[in-house]
């Protein structure tokens, strides 16, 4: 045990814990994530990389629910983050056992960024390599909430968010097209954000909506593909729609 | 070895011991040790001639032989004899046995009796040390010497409870405050040991605050009941006596649920605590409805309380009687038991006394 009590996150002289911004790194080379909030509806949607034939893609979920009310979604290292995962379903259970309340939203994500933070600051361990998206209702109030927290163990709450590959693209486009939705509006402009950086198809990406009523559900391929479809059908509309304007002009 | 001829061990009793008593010597073709021989050859002896036994030697004065009723015991009863009177005089020692009980007890010697470990009773309680925990306890235990009581109505849960403090017959206290403010939407009581009632209370009010503080929101009476009731569960059977209820207006409405130091927990609409509570039930029972007023309510936990302390020796003091409402609790009144007593009962001229003074003399 002696060899393991050294801090292997110290601070560099001009003040940056680099195995945080490495750990930072490896998040950036994880697959896309994306998640959008809207009024009574919350979808996350995650990049599936083509599985090899002989894999059973049933047993690689992306995108995992941590109570009946809350769902997550990650980008970095796989398997920190199964370990993570674990550690917050229990903690939900076990905030239900001795408050005898679900959890809300905030509270799974500050725990979460305080085990993230733990890991930054023991003897021997390395920082978590992942940035988790956390979505989900609160009891109390039945708002739909997004966080997102990252490997130094910080936590926000936002509209709109994206980690993982191509992040920055894909959050700058929801900047510009981020507006108040609810419903399937929601989920296509969650689709449209992950189509930045995706290939186009349903075998691509993979998408789960939560509302407050029928909890976490993850869309089928062939939901996926009629989204897709639509979406590519009024970008086409909105093309055209351009081009005829400015042919318009032209003649004129 | 030196082959040893034996020659009268008889006469060796008076004389001299020809070898060590450990030593092994052959009669023909037995081969045994010299002790065994000595001490064959001197029962013999002492059977054949009872009156010249060793005690001659250690007491020569005396030279006639005893006087006893039976005389005439052959070897065997002496020896059982002499055995019985060694297993009277000897004690318990079954659960020290050393390689000295091994040898039969007929090779033990003097010496072997002084070196045996020694014995000793054993403590009081150890035969039976689960029922000797058990009393032990229940000496510690005071029997909640009080009375409170709670109910939840439409406007919100009343909460009351007298304010005597009881060593066994001695009255130590009629003023104590057992209603406790954990916060100001939420109030407990007292029943049982009023320490543990006091720091728990006070301790459930800390955790209560941090958790407003971390989830930027109020700990609802269910999770606060939780709090302190899995604390309690964790000192089980440690001797703490707690029974209180916890009462307060959360999201959810009113809340009302019972605590006691066997860990229990339980929700309910009305509960009553202490000594005097089968009193205090038989009163807020018979005029309970949820649809009652605030003054209604009050009056009713007032005489229920008054009630219990008429009967009950435990019980006395004070009334106190606090409402908990959607916007926190607010004590309602407090009444000394004595004087609700003449106002519930004012004294009223008896007749015969009148019958008395009119009667005409004879």
């Amino acid at each position: 045990m002696a060899r393991y009590d050294r801090a292997i996150t110290v601070f560099s002289p001009d003040g940056h814990l680099f195995q945080v911004e490495y750990a930072l790194e490896a998040v950036r080379k994880g697959n896309a994530a994306v998640g959008v909030r809207g009024s009574d509806t919350v979808v996350l949607g995650v990049e599936k990389k083509s599985t090899p034939k002989l894999q059973d893609s049933r047993t690689v979920r992306k995108i995992v629910s941590l109570d009946t009310h809350i769902a997550l979604a990650c980008a970095g290292l796989k398997a920190d983050a199964r370990v993570l995962i674990n550690r917050a379903r229990i903690e939900c259970q076990s905030h239900r056992l001795t408050v005898e309340d679900p959890v809300t939203v905030e509270y799974i994500t500050r725990y979460i960024a305080g085990l993230q933070q733990k890991y930054t600051q023991s003897g021997g361990v390395r920082p978590f390599g992942l940035s988790t998206l956390i979505v989900g209702f609160d009891p109390y109030s039945e708002k739909p909430a997004l966080y997102q927290t990252d490997p130094s163990g910080t936590f926000s709450a936002w509209k709109a968010n994206a980690t993982g590959r191509n992040s920055n693209s894909m959050r700058e486009f929801l900047e510009k097209n981020y507006k108040e939705t609810s419903g399937k509006e929601t989920i296509k402009l969650a689709i449209r954000a992950l189509l930045e950086v995706v290939e186009s198809g349903g075998k691509n990406i993979e998408i789960a909506v939560m509302t407050h009523k029928d909890g976490l559900r993850q869309l089928e391929e062939a939901e996926i593909d009629e989204y897709v479809a639509e979406i590519e059908a009024e970008k086409a509309a909105a093309e055209a729609a351009k081009k005829g304007g400015f042919c318009f002009i032209i003649l004129y | 070895m030196k082959k040893m001829k034996v020659i009268s061990p008889i006469l060796m009793e008076v004389s001299w011991v020809p070898c060590s008593p450990l030593r092994r010597v052959r009669i023909g073709p037995i081969k045994v040790r010299y002790r065994m021989l000595l001490l064959v050859f001197r029962l013999s002896f002492l059977s054949f001639f009872p009156s010249l036994s060793l005690s001659q030697h250690f007491a020569p004065t005396r030279t006639k032989p005893h006087h006893r009723i039976s005389v005439s015991l052959n070897l065997k009863q002496r020896k059982q004899r002499e055995e019985k009177r060694r297993m009277m005089m000897k004690l318990d020692t079954s659960g020290l046995e050393s390689f000295s009980a091994a040898v039969p007890s007929a090779m033990a010697t003097a010496e072997d009796q002084l070196f045996a470990p020694p014995s000793f009773d054993l403590p009081a309680g150890c035969a039976d040390f689960d029922k000797f925990q058990m009393e032990a306890k229940q000496t510690l235990k005071h029997a909640k010497g009080t009375t409170t009581l709670a109910f939840i109505f439409n406007q919100g849960v009343i909460v009351a409870a007298d304010s005597r403090a009881s060593m066994g017959g001695y009255i130590s206290s009629q003023s104590v405050k057992k209603i406790i403010e954990i916060n100001p939407y939420m109030l407990g009581t007292m029943a049982g040991g009023a320490a543990d009632c006091q720091f728990w209370h006070r301790n459930l009010g800390i955790k209560c605050r941090l958790h407003e503080l971390a989830n930027k929101r109020r700990i609802s009476v269910t999770g606060a009941s939780k709090l302190l009731a899995n604390i309690l569960y964790s000192y089980r059977g440690m001797g703490l006596s707690i029974g209180t209820m916890i009462a307060g207006w959360d999201e959810k409405g009113p809340g009302l649920y019972y605590v006691d130091s066997e860990g229990g927990r339980l929700k309910g609409n009305r509960f009553s605590v202490g000594s005097g509570s089968p009193y205090a039930y038989g009163v807020l029972d018979n005029g309970y409805r949820p649809d009652m007023t605030v003054d209604e309510a009050h009056e009713l936990a007032r005489r229920a309380i008054y009630h219990a302390t008429f009967r009950d020796g435990a019980s006395g003091g004070v009334v106190s009687v606090y409402h908990v409402g959607p916007n926190g609790w607010k004590k309602l009144s407090g009444d000394d038991v004595s004087e609700l007593h003449y106002k519930y009962y004012p004294v009223q001229p008896t007749p015969v006394e009148h019958e008395m003074v009119d009667a005409p003399p004879a």
